[in-house]
């Protein structure tokens, strides 16, 4: 065989049985995941309350939470992440530019239980006496120390998508006296705004997947969360909360609806992603 | 250096001679002091006897002892008769653990009846103002769902009532003591042997949760350790339960904040 050959065997191979074992993930949530679905129990699981006692497993509050949190901290995060990738890019590219960056790679490597730990004796207290009242343990708690967990991922994001500006349009505009700060407003963000909204969405499925920040911060109360607030439970919190229930119980086999809608989320997040990126590379 | 200072005793660790192998065990969080002191003696005395001690809570515990992911499960409830009849287990009990109410040590509220804490724990009672304490809202903190230590509170302190659904839920005695030490309007219950200068308890219609009042059974909030194992324990797991129920298992045990069996 010609080493072509050869090559292309084994990437390809590579390739599928990447793709093998994220669709044996997804099969053996739905397969295990089947029963709720024979017995008709997927609407009330979707819509009703999580209360156990009373013989309801709904997971409607964990999918609120799940969803207010991350939001949330999307929210926190992208304005800050989009200054500093402006900072970093084009303000101050030499300098303090460069040493920001290089502490955001740093920052990316940091365990989220870290961030949940010190957010249990730094965070909460604080939320706390801002308010005045409640635990401190809420869904603003976590949808704060998820910003600054899914802030260095975007600003990094954010300065590949701005630095892929073409240097041609730069140089004509500054020919025409643009100021950098008009080349960004004009030149580079309309340009990059493909990369950018694949960098927030891509920050949206780690924030929805994130388990630990919401376990430690958010309080995990079932009932529906009202404001941000309140006490709230996400889906992976969901999980890890009651992963040491009996294999046999109703509970235990909510969660792998919890885990195939946390499937979709991130599927639905990465495909959004690839369509904004590859349509964008379609244009002359 | 006990066996040296009290050498009578040194006969429980004698029985591990010659043996060899790794016990691993898993469960309830309240055992793990216990757990951690025992296997400490056992294996610095014996270099060749591996433990590996988990947490996870009762269920786990049951559950894994049950799926013979590990040797012994340790739960602070009994084992349901559905449990001990799929897994086959056996249930040995070889302490006894009050579970007691705490609040933050700056919170003036010192002592609560039945009913006021049934009505806090359901949401109907809210703010510290109404059982004497300052204007502030009461924090709820619970324990998950298989927890051990929630089910005797629930049972016997709560008298079944319900837990509003609003209420913060913490996964283990270690972070129930954490969330209501940080936070001075919360209420929790805690494992009596945890009960540290963290945290205060608050007394039950009169009775406040002490080893003593435990003991004495004056404190009815309390229930068994267990530490079960999937079928007759043998070897060295046999060897290793029977360390708990000797006189110096026993003392780690009340050394811990445990009641002995005897």
């Amino acid at each position: 065989m010609s080493r072509e050959t050869i090559a292309h065997t084994v990437f390809s191979s590579a390739a599928w049985l990447s793709a093998a074992c994220t669709l044996m993930v997804f099969g053996f949530m739905a397969v295990l995941g089947y029963p709720i679905l024979r017995d008709g129990l997927l609407w009330d699981m979707l819509s009703g309350p999580w209360s156990p006692m009373h013989q309801s497993y709904g997971i409607r509050p964990m999918i609120a939470g799940t969803l207010w949190i991350a939001f949330f901290g999307l929210m926190l995060a992208a304005p800050l992440s989009l200054g500093c990738a402006v900072l970093i890019q084009v303000v101050a590219p030499r300098g303090f530019g460069r040493l920001l960056h290089n502490v955001v790679h740093w920052m990316t490597g940091i365990p989220t239980v870290v961030y949940g730990f010190v957010g249990i004796f730094l965070l909460v207290p604080l939320v706390r006496q801002i308010f005045g009242h409640g635990s401190g343990l809420c869904a603003l708690t976590a949808a704060l120390m998820l910003a600054v967990l899914v802030a260095p991922t975007m600003i990094l994001f954010f300065v590949q998508g701005l630095s892929q500006v073409p240097r041609s349009y730069l140089t004509a505009a500054a020919a025409l006296g643009a100021t950098p700060i008009q080349r960004l407003i004009y030149i580079m963000l309309p340009n990059a705004w493909r990369t950018l909204s694949a960098g927030l969405v891509l920050a949206f499925g780690r924030a929805v997947g994130d388990t630990m920040i919401a376990l430690m911060l958010a309080g995990n109360a079932v009932a529906l969360p009202h404001s941000v607030l309140d006490s709230a439970r996400t889906l992976p919190a969901h999980i890890a909360l009651v992963i040491a229930a009996d294999f046999d119980s109703p509970e235990f086999r909510g969660l792998f609806l919890c885990g195939l809608i946390l499937y979709l989320f991130t599927l639905t997040a990465s495909l959004a992603v690839r369509c904004t990126v590859t349509s964008g590379r379609q244009r002359p | 250096m006990l066996c040296f200072a009290a050498g009578g005793w040194c006969g429980a660790l004698d029985a591990f001679n010659g043996e060899t192998g790794t016990i691993r065990i898993s469960g309830g969080t309240a055992h793990i002091p216990v757990m951690k002191e025992a296997a400490a003696r056992i294996m610095s005395s014996h270099p060749d006897i591996q433990i590996s001690i988990a947490g996870g809570g009762s269920g786990v515990g049951i559950k894994q002892v049950g799926e013979g992911l590990v040797d012994i499960g340790n739960s602070g409830r009994s084992p349901s008769d559905e449990e001990v009849h799929k897994y086959g287990l056996k249930m040995f009990k070889w302490a006894v653990d009050g579970v007691g109410v705490v609040v933050n040590p700056k919170n003036p509220v010192q002592s609560l009846t039945t009913a006021q804490l049934k009505d806090i724990f359901a949401g109907t009672l809210t703010n510290w103002r109404q059982v004497g304490g300052s204007d502030k809202g009461i924090n709820l903190y619970t324990r998950d769902e298989a927890s051990g230590t929630r089910e005797v509170f629930w049972k016997k302190a709560l008298a079944k009532g319900d837990i509003t659904p609003t209420a913060n839920v913490v996964p283990s005695n270690g972070a129930m003591k954490t969330a209501v030490a940080n936070d001075p309007w919360g209420i929790g219950f805690v494992s009596v042997g945890h009960i540290d200068a963290t945290v205060a308890p608050v007394a039950l219609n009169g009775v406040v949760p002490t080893l003593d009042t435990v003991r004495q059974g004056t404190y009815k909030v309390a229930r068994g350790l267990y530490s079960n194992t999937k079928g007759a324990p043998t070897g060295l797991v046999q060897k290793f339960i029977d360390y708990l129920f000797s006189p110096e298992g026993q003392e780690i045990a009340a050394d811990k904040g445990f009641i002995g069996i005897k």
